[in-house]
């Protein structure tokens, strides 16, 4: 708990620092806000900024619920199966050869400018650091345990949900971790390229418009959904990881 | 301390034959092993004694041969294994550890027969302890209560005891030997004075590749002292016959 106040505490000081240099350097407030000037506009535009938080906050959602778990299936398939390894394994690298940037465009024509798009883009994204983690933890599963639950039991689902999940938990958590802090960034991409709604969507209006502060408030609104999605995995760490 | 298992049945290896790769590590390999006794199997590292083990177990296939008992009946499902680690899983209790035959058979578990195997091993009070918390020793005590926890009638070892300190060796060896009497043991190590203090038989694996050589065990009844003649006895000539191998 002290350790969060500090980090809470280095995150304010280092805010402050960096606006008062803004400040020295001659910045005008109108490309770098105060920050009583983005709690103002917290306050005044807590509607509009709700509305658009709940659309973000529902993407971001979702987009964890597809790209987690086609990445759990995608990372099981691969390690149960040799055949589905070979057949798998280039489709999903070839789909992280291509920058997420230059397809989201394509994801917006195709999906349309709802909530689809946005989903695709992220899932897209946090897919595949989940499931190349979960896939290495399924295989780097020690060699003597496998062993022994080949002499004690002849089901092949009795070993994978005892020992071949457990054992890939530490695996799992790293890349649910990277997911949590992608998923953000990939639906405030998706909203950039072509959206009606969400934070991503507002900033770009706000930006337009020069109303920078509404605009940083939306920034600290999708900061503080990664701060939190982030604690989300700790604390599900913290329960259900073992220790060696 | 004796179990309640029914006639252990005898093992047979028939002309086994295994290779890794081109480096051929038995042909033709044969031995056995007498049923509800346990055989204490020599070699130098590296001799190949861990792979015949596994191709025991059936964790690995032979190229030729076959591993039958004498019942008839398969091996598959009628074997414990210990191996070199305690292999203990950190994520579960030592109580759930020895019920993880049941737990990796989707049955359910016997709570009360772990807890009197914990009992068993001497560690009454730690069923609720991870294996983090538990010493080498500990561990390789747990290991034991699950080896015995689904009463199965054969039990393989893998230098189960090599890297625990001499004293706790010392007391696990007695009380393993006591546990798995009247089980088929096949202990595979190479501790000469493991053998003489466990066996009921004592074989030799030498050469590349490997050929199987009786050696007597000594007369007193398992588990023996270690000042045992005996004992002292056939460990010298353990020693002096696993030297030769060396040179």
């Amino acid at each position: 708990m002290r350790d969060k106040f500090y980090s809470l505490l280095w995150l304010l000081v280092v805010i402050g620092c960096a606006w008062q240099a803004a400040r020295a350097a001659g910045v005008p407030t109108f490309l770098l806000p105060a920050p009583q000037a983005v709690l103002v506009a917290l306050v005044q535009h807590r509607a509009l900024l709700a509305h658009h938080l709940f659309y973000t906050l529902t993407e971001i959602l979702l987009a964890l619920l597809v790209g987690i778990g086609s990445g759990t299936l995608a990372a099981i398939a691969m390690a149960s199966s040799q055949r589905l390894r070979r057949l798998l394994f280039p489709l999903i690298t070839a789909s992280q050869a291509i920058p997420i940037f230059a397809l989201a465009p394509l994801l917006v024509l195709w999906l349309g400018y709802g909530i689809a798009s946005k989903v695709a883009v992220a899932a897209l994204i946090l897919f595949f650091p989940l499931c190349l983690s979960l896939f290495e933890g399924l295989c780097r599963t020690p060699p003597g345990w496998l062993e022994l639950a080949q002499t004690l039991s002849p089901s092949r689902f009795y070993r994978f949900r005892h020992l071949y999940w457990p054992a890939a938990l530490p695996g799992f958590f790293t890349g649910l971790h990277m997911a949590m802090i992608l998923a953000p960034i990939g639906v405030v991409m998706g909203e950039w390229v072509g959206a009606s709604e969400g934070l991503g969507y507002l900033m770009m209006q706000s930006n337009a418009r020069l109303e920078t502060a509404l605009s940083f408030a939306a920034l600290t609104l999708l900061l503080m959904i990664t701060l939190l999605l982030s604690a989300i995995v700790t604390l599900l760490r913290r329960k259900y990881l073992w220790q060696s | 301390m004796r179990n309640p298992v029914v006639s252990a049945p005898a093992i047979t290896v028939n002309a086994l034959s295994f290779s890794w790769g081109n480096q051929p590590v038995c042909q033709q390999l044969s031995l056995s092993l007498r049923g509800g006794k346990t055989t204490a199997l020599l070699g130098r590292s590296g001799s190949g004694k861990s792979t015949l083990l596994r191709l025991i177990a059936g964790l690995l296939l032979p190229a030729a041969g076959d591993v039958t008992s004498s019942d008839g009946l398969p091996l598959p499902g009628r074997i414990s294994w210990m191996g070199q680690q305690d292999l203990l899983y950190p994520w579960l209790t030592a109580r759930e550890n020895v019920m993880l035959a049941a737990r990796l058979n989707g049955e359910k578990a016997d709570g009360g027969r772990a807890d009197e195997l914990l009992e068993q091993v001497g560690l009454g009070g730690l069923a609720e302890a991870k294996p983090a918390a538990l010493s080498g020793g500990m561990r390789q005590r747990v290991a034991l209560a699950r080896t015995l926890y689904p009463q199965r009638p054969v039990v393989l070892m893998d230098e189960p005891f090599a890297t625990l300190d001499v004293l706790t060796k010392l007391s696990l060896q007695t009380l393993t030997a006591n546990l798995l009497r009247d089980k088929t043991v096949l202990l595979v190590t190479h501790d000469p004075l493991e053998a003489c203090r466990m066996a009921d038989d004592i074989g030799v694996l030498t050469g590349n590749p490997l050929r199987y050589e009786p050696f007597g065990a000594p007369e007193a009844a398992p588990p023996r002292e270690v000042s045992d003649a005996g004992v002292l006895h056939q460990q010298g000539r353990l020693f002096s016959r696993l030297s030769r191998d060396e040179r």
